[in-house]
């Protein structure tokens, strides 16, 4: 029985090694790149379902769903003259580098994607580029806002890596400005958050382009519920306001927390606190003088139809308002449908070729081209809340 | 010197969390020298309890606290029994394993279950501020200071003064004596791990109330925490458990206070390592008689 199975093992094995090698010479053989073979097109998802980013990933995932939903259900995808459906293929990165690797290798040469929506994270998204590159498939994230994510080391663009968000600079300096211009302040304290290249990023690029003085740099970590401390120390430094680059479940509790010490100066921060879980959790009568930087606001469907659109789907899907995570997700498979109608293919060389030459698309985050290092060019947006409600949103030129 | 007052209960509205999760660790230590890496995943499930009898039933705060401390100790008693009481006779580490299995499962769990994402607690109980000698003290840090002080009196007269207390006291220094005399150590491990969880879950309602924000991953780093309480004060010590606690959180808030937040949990760690090597029993470690 033993050595049955011995052989058995053995056969398995080399029937396997033979199709590895033949999935080699067929790759040599074909052009470069993956291309659907059916009547639809396979677009993968490597995202953060699970792990540190599992909030973020999962309100990522409801976007993809939403975008690919509405598209099949009015046909697919033109593709010179025929419509093909999406077949979506979502996997779990669970936050981590290794599994963001794998999980391409997996979308890639496995399920053969024509194109890959995510990860959410600057981290896990690096680690997902040399499969990429490799594959020769192109990735849009939702969300990887280091200003070096789209750029090879020699400052070259990636060019298979694509974003729907602003990259860190922006936002930092963006904030900065208004910090200076409109909210006047000569001293602020900054609370970063620094298990994230994003909360780092953020900070300084706020900090470098800041003209008053920065009182205090101080850091949290992604997980963290007490805050006091800090906010004790800062309220001890009168300061006219704090920039506070991080996501929404620690800037809400550093907004209740503050404002329940007695704190209330304008709190400043980025596109990571723009979600209705915000005020929910500091408390509708804490949050006060808040205003952050952001690609999305709930008030730009008075302006953009795409996004008012998506506000109403969303809300009928899911039963609550949309979080800009969601939004920026929905936005990725746009930039995708958009690039394989342009290309008029699913070879995913061409789709990479068409993303990076995307000009005036509408979508949910405002009309967007891609410029030369593959970052979005659209408006952006402060939006200021009172007493829990967003109040207003400004388009910053 | 307002703003160190203010650190000072900053510190020891944290402190009290970190001893009520701590006290759990020391419990079943003192008892089966294992260290139960699932604790901060209990402490998690209270939280989701509480959360969900307030939002479902609208119970008031102390309906939702009791409760969650009753389904904790539950949930803490059947994962003594399905996972920790089959590996009794096997190595200590063996064990170890098996409670980070335990903890990551508990975590993925409610995640697969519940969603990852973070969600606002009911605010059962309305936030006013004191203000004394401009020292801003919550009615809410009140609360949990004294609640974790009642839980712990409470928990010191079970182990000193009751009959299970002295049992529990007998199988802690030797179980092979403690069963000759009939204490059937099985019982009084399950009630140990009971006991432990319930004050877990304690500390999850009180710091859902408290935070206002909870998520599956919320036990992991106050778990860490309370574990190195644990040793500081002395692994296996009761009220060395609660001093390590309050130890850790006024430190915490030390760092952050001179402006050193970024190394706030590596000053925790090095705490840990020094108390190691200086004192390897912790602070209250050698009073065996404490051993529980």
């Amino acid at each position: 029985m033993k050595q049955t199975m011995k052989k058995v093992v053995a056969a398995a094995a080399a029937v396997m090694s033979v199709g590895i090698m033949a999935g080699c010479s067929a790759k040599f053989a074909t052009t470069k790149g993956n291309e659907s073979t059916g009547d639809t097109i396979k677009i993968g998802m490597n995202i953060e379902l699970s792990g540190a980013a599992g909030g973020y990933g999962n309100q990522m995932k409801q976007g993809f769903q939403l975008a690919v939903k509405q598209i099949n259900a009015k046909g697919g995808i033109q593709v010179g003259d025929k419509k093909m459906k999406i077949t979506p293929v979502i996997q779990d990165n669970k936050s981590t580098t290794s599994g963001s690797a794998s999980v391409t290798a997996q979308l890639t040469a496995k399920d053969k994607v024509s194109a890959i929506v995510g990860p959410a994270t600057t981290n896990d998204g690096t680690a997902a580029i040399p499969n990429l590159t490799k594959a020769s498939v192109p990735s849009v994230s939702p969300s990887a806002t280091d200003p070096n994510y789209t750029l090879q080391k020699n400052g070259k663009v990636q060019p298979y890596v694509f974003r729907a968000c602003f990259n860190n600079d922006l936002q930092g300096e963006t904030a900065a400005h208004y910090a200076d211009n409109t909210i006047k302040a000569k001293k602020v304290a900054i609370l970063e958050d620094n298990s994230s290249d994003y909360g780092t990023g953020l900070a300084k690029a706020f900090k470098q382009a800041f003209k008053g003085t920065i009182v205090s740099t101080q850091s949290f970590q992604e997980g963290d519920k007490d805050f006091n401390a800090l906010i004790t120390a800062i309220k001890a430094k009168n300061v006219d306001a704090i920039y506070v680059p991080g996501y929404y479940s620690e800037a809400g509790l550093i907004i209740k927390q503050a404002r329940q010490a007695g704190v209330d100066v304008p709190i400043i921060g980025s596109d990571g606190m723009a979600d209705p879980k915000l005020a929910q959790i500091a408390g509708a009568t804490n949050t006060n003088d808040i205003y952050y930087t952001t690609p999305f606001s709930t008030k730009s469907g008075e302006t953009n139809a795409v996004a008012k659109a998506f506000m109403t789907d969303f809300k009928a899907e899911y039963s609550e308002d949309a979080p800009t995570f969601s939004a920026l997700a929905y936005d990725s498979v746009l930039m995708i449908k958009q690039a394989i109608e342009d290309a008029k293919s699913t070879n995913s060389v061409k789709i990479a070729n068409a993303l990076a030459k995307i000009k005036d698309m509408p979508a949910v985050t405002g009309t967007t081209s891609v410029d030369k290092n593959h970052d979005p060019e659209k408006p952006i947006v402060i939006e200021s809340m009172q007493n829990g409600k967003v109040v207003a949103a400004t388009a910053v030129k | 010197m307002q703003t160190f007052l203010q650190q000072v209960i900053n510190g020891l509205s944290l402190g009290s969390i970190y001893a009520l999760l701590a006290l759990g660790y020391t419990m079943v230590y003192g008892i089966i020298k294992l260290i139960n890496f699932a604790h901060g995943d209990i402490y998690m499930i209270g939280a989701f309890w509480g959360y969900y009898v307030i939002n479902t039933y609208h119970v008031n705060f102390f309906v939702a606290l009791i409760s969650a401390m009753i389904i904790s100790a539950l949930l803490g008693m059947l994962i003594e029994v399905l996972a920790y009481r089959p590996l009794r006779h096997s190595p200590r580490i063996t064990a170890l394993i098996t409670a980070i299995g335990v903890s990551y499962f508990l975590e993925n769990g409610m995640s697969f279950l519940f969603g990852a994402d973070t969600r606002d607690f009911p605010q059962a109980v309305a936030q006013h501020n004191y203000h004394v000698l401009g020292i801003t003290v919550s009615n809410i840090q009140v609360l949990i200071l004294v609640t974790a002080v009642v839980l712990m009196i409470g928990l010191q007269l079970i182990v000193q003064k009751t009959k299970m207390g002295t049992a529990m006291r007998a199988v802690a220094v030797d179980p092979e004596a403690a069963a000759l005399v009939g204490i059937d150590p099985n019982h009084i491990i399950s009630f140990t791990f009971g006991l432990g969880s319930a004050l877990a879950g304690a500390a999850g309602v009180l710091i859902g109330l408290y935070y206002n924000s909870i998520d599956p991953l919320m036990g992991m780093t106050p778990g860490i925490k309370a574990f190195v309480a644990a040793v500081v004060g002395g692994i296996g010590s009761i009220p060395g458990a609660a001093i390590g606690g309050f130890v850790i959180g006024l430190l915490e808030t030390g760092v952050q206070a001179i402006g050193l937040s970024a190394y706030k949990d590596a000053a925790v760690y090095i705490v840990l390592i020094v108390i190691l090597v200086i004192l390897p029993s912790g602070l209250l470690g050698k009073n065996v008689k404490e051993k529980v």
